[in-house]
């Protein structure tokens, strides 16, 4: 009689430790405005659907390489400018309806339109023609070849949307990926199970709990308090080290899109100066940011290009930091006695505790830094649309960015001949030693130019219990992809 | 008593009104565009010109001050521009954190604090009252987001007998719910109790010297007597007037608390829609709570002059 009841309670309780571990709470610091990635440039709405609810032709993974998505395989013409899809089939929607090739003409039709909002028109600004062949093939012609256009068909801003249920998506999203929305309770939690009709492999997970948690304190007490089971991008570095020591969790530094700069307004006096850029790169001390803002978990940089790449060139030894070479260029620039410049800062807590580090570096060749703290509308409308600042700090967190010193009307205001045709050589560029090459002698450019001060990669702190596998280790775009996460039965 | 009453209703919708005015016109000169905000920093301009039609913020400033004024006269408060749901929709759920929280606070605040200040006032200068007081005067002086981060550190990630934050929402059961504002409330509440037991202990005190406790205690009551009969009833009203303050604070202050337990109350729904230019959330909420505190002084001033007649006789003369 008791060992019957022994069994049957070991029964219970293996299905009842069985059940927990297949659903995962995720800690989330930002609450995503709406669900719809096409539109607005919200990180946090990636963070949650890509992947998991919306899919796109193709897929990027944890490395920023590019997969199969919703096509299957593809061909390219030798020119670079036809790419002929070949779509999955018995496919839906979670609504049921039907996914084909006209869906995918639909969505990007859609995403470029001229009453858009998709915050990554651009993506497919190069396609000339769509022809839909039959309800599996599909394909794309450029108006020229471009090294990047699948890359960025892999983006969220160009998932494969519904006729049907595109205009609800931002509170009611409907994709084709392994998880289904469940419901969102604003403020606190965002809720996706598991998709029993997944046309691909099923995921292992039956449901997964994005939580969101703002202060970075309570981040912290939350995952000591096991409410949630992972902080895939866990926003307090200062106290990693008490989870690295805690055998109940496991910490992972990844790599991430983002260069963390200083950037500069090139056109205003004395900036408009190369002689002021040089002096500035050479008083900035890399190595003492990285471990003052970010307690030591960031890699250095030297331009604007991620170390991960094949095609980064390590160019922080081009300005190495020495305060005699600093001052030696402001005195050839004819300010020796330095000047006063203003730093606004944007608000998160990476940006304020660089800015502050940067103020004193800077002090020391005599550049009187004023910190101006503000919020992101501020700062969006001040610094990034008006122009009107001398240096700031924010991370670029979008992949593959270089090609934003190409505008002149970006917020740097670099305007440079060269530089421009070294980006046009890429963007109809179809051979990729070419490409590599030249991407090479694009990061050169900026960097011998001190465009801006190229400070640090960021990490993405990872932070999950033991026992949790197949989480995202880099962020190569902001993406928790669930669909080869499970949690191993601990103890 | 009728004409009193309508000067009242007039006064009140000219207030109401006015605080319109005033808080579109505050709204409109705040640096920052909610469009350019959803482009970030990668955003085309004709992505961000074609979000601000969509959201109709290329209308005048005068359409859009009409539109919103007579969507709120019939309950449509309008869209979200970051969460595009309605913004009543979003007002109720957090109103439905927010409330519960803070009444919750203000029912654990009273029972501490009038047993506490009347066992103070009965054992004036003994060690008792001098003791209570002293911890009522370190509850004063904690503040409640260290506080709350004791309670977490204790409850949450020791014991584990409460999660660290997060509300279920209603339809997950009342317990579930009740549990999950359980630390917050004895966060909100701990201070204000301590300031209230030291409010009901002075008001005791001074009720214990009127005429008419005298008049008891001659009568034959014993001290304890006078109070619980004619002493504790006129006490309370210091008390009240202090808890009806204490509800406004806290239910639009309680925005630390909330960030700390990670709730979704009206707090941090206010500062959030700042932070990310959600202006007509901004705007509606402002609007709520100028409209709850003049309903409150509205009802307030009908109770004057129930209870005093010279008021209401006033008019006349």
């Amino acid at each position: 009689m008791l060992r019957a009841f022994l069994i049957l309670l070991t029964v219970v309780l293996t299905h009842v430790t069985a059940l927990a571990q297949s659903n995962i709470n995720i800690g989330l610091q930002l609450e995503p405005p709406n669900l719809d990635p096409t539109s607005g440039a919200a990180a946090a709405i990636d963070e949650v659907v890509y992947g998991n609810i919306f899919e796109g032709l193709v897929r990027i993974d944890e490395y920023g390489e590019v997969q199969a998505g919703l096509a299957l395989y593809w061909e390219v013409s030798t020119d670079g400018r036809s790419y002929l899809f070949h779509l999955a089939e018995g496919v839906t929607f979670h609504d049921g309806t039907e996914f084909d090739a006209r869906d995918v003409r639909y969505s990007i039709d859609r995403a470029r339109a001229s009453n858009s909002t998709n915050a990554k028109k651009y993506i497919f600004e190069p396609i000339a023609l769509i022809d839909v062949f039959d309800a599996a093939t599909i394909m794309i012609t450029l108006d020229r070849a471009h090294p990047d256009f699948l890359f960025n068909l892999g983006l969220g801003d160009a998932v494969i949307v519904g006729e049907e249920s595109s205009a609800s998506n931002a509170f009611y999203p409907v994709g084709t990926g392994p998880f289904k929305f469940e419901r969102w309770v604003r403020g606190d939690s965002i809720k996706l199970s598991r998709n029993e009709n997944y046309w691909g492999a099923p995921p292992r997970l039956e449901a997964a709990t994005f939580k969101i948690i703002t202060d970075p304190l309570s981040a912290y007490t939350a995952m000591m308090a096991g409410d949630i089971d992972t902080f895939p991008n866990y926003p307090a570095p200062e106290n990693l080290f008490l989870f690295d020591r805690d055998p109940d969790f496991e910490v992972i530094v990844g790599l991430t899109a983002g260069e963390t700069i200083l950037s500069t307004n090139n056109q205003k006096a004395p900036f408009d100066n190369i002689l002021v850029r040089k002096a500035m790169a050479h008083a900035i001390n890399r190595d003492e940011l990285i471990d003052g803002a970010m307690f030591g978990n960031a890699e250095p940089i030297g331009s604007h290009f991620a170390p991960s790449h094949p095609d980064y060139v390590d160019l922080t030894g081009l300005y190495p930091h020495d305060l005699n070479k600093a001052r030696a260029y402001l005195k050839e620039a004819g300010l020796e006695d330095g000047f006063t410049a203003s730093l606004k800062l944007p608000p998160p807590i990476y940006a304020r505790r660089t800015g502050e580090l940067i103020a004193s570096q800077l002090g020391k060749i005599g550049i009187k830094v004023e910190i101006e703290n503000m919020e992101w509308a501020q700062w969006i409308d001040q610094v990034l649309r008006n122009r009107n600042y001398d240096l700031t700090v924010v991370s670029h967190v979008e992949p593959m960015d270089i090609n934003i010193y190409a505008n002149p009307n970006y917020y740097f205001g670099y305007d440079n001949e060269e530089f421009q045709n070294v980006m046009a050589r890429i963007n109809v560029s179809a051979d990729q030693a070419q490409t590599s090459a030249l991407y090479k002698q694009a990061q050169r450019k900026i960097a011998e130019d001190a465009v801006n001060g190229y400070l640090y990669q960021q990490g993405k702190y990872g932070v999950w219990k033991r026992g949790v596998k197949g989480m995202w280790r880099n962020y190569p775009i902001r993406a928790n992809d669930l669909r080869d996460v499970y949690m191993e039965d601990g103890e | 008593m009728l004409s009193y009453f309508l000067k009242r209703v007039l006064s009140l919708i000219i207030t109401l009104f006015t605080a319109t005015i005033v808080i579109f016109l505050m709204i409109e000169v705040v640096p920052g565009d909610p469009a350019a905000f959803m482009m970030g920093l990668s955003g085309s301009t004709e992505a961000a010109d074609a979000l601000r039609a969509e959201l109709g913020l290329n209308m005048s400033a005068w359409d859009r001050y009409f539109n919103w004024l007579t969507g709120m006269m019939s309950g449509d408060f309008g869209l979200s521009y970051t969460y595009r749901v309605p913004v009543s929709e979003l007002i109720i759920d957090r109103t439905l954190v927010s409330v519960p929280l803070t009444v919750y606070a203000l029912i654990l605040s009273t029972i501490i604090a009038i047993p506490v200040g009347v066992i103070s006032a009965s054992r004036r200068g003994t060690a008792v009252d001098t003791s209570l007081m002293g911890v009522a005067q370190v509850g004063v002086a904690i503040p409640n987001f260290w506080f709350a981060i004791l309670l977490v550190l204790l409850f949450s990630t020791t014991l584990r007998w409460f999660s660290a934050g997060g509300f279920p929402g209603w339809e997950a059961g009342f317990i579930e719910c009740v549990k999950a504002l359980t630390l917050p409330a004895i966060s909100l509440a701990l201070p204000q109790a301590a300031i209230l037991s030291r409010v009901m202990r002075s008001s005791v005190l001074e009720v214990m010297n009127e005429d008419y406790i005298r008049t008891a205690r001659a009568k034959g009551l014993s001290k304890r007597q006078a109070l619980m009969r004619h002493g504790l009833r006129n006490a309370m009203i210091p008390v009240l007037t202090i808890l009806g303050l204490q509800f406004s604070f806290l239910l639009a202050g309680g925005i630390i608390i909330e960030s700390i337990f990670s709730l979704p109350g009206l707090g941090r729904l206010v500062f959030q829609s700042i932070a990310q230019r959600d202006l007509i959330v901004v705007k509606s909420i402002v609007t709520m709570l100028v409209f709850a505190v003049v309903m409150i002084t509205f009802m307030v001033d009908m109770a004057y002059a129930v209870v005093d007649p010279r008021l209401r006789e006033g008019d006349k003369s």
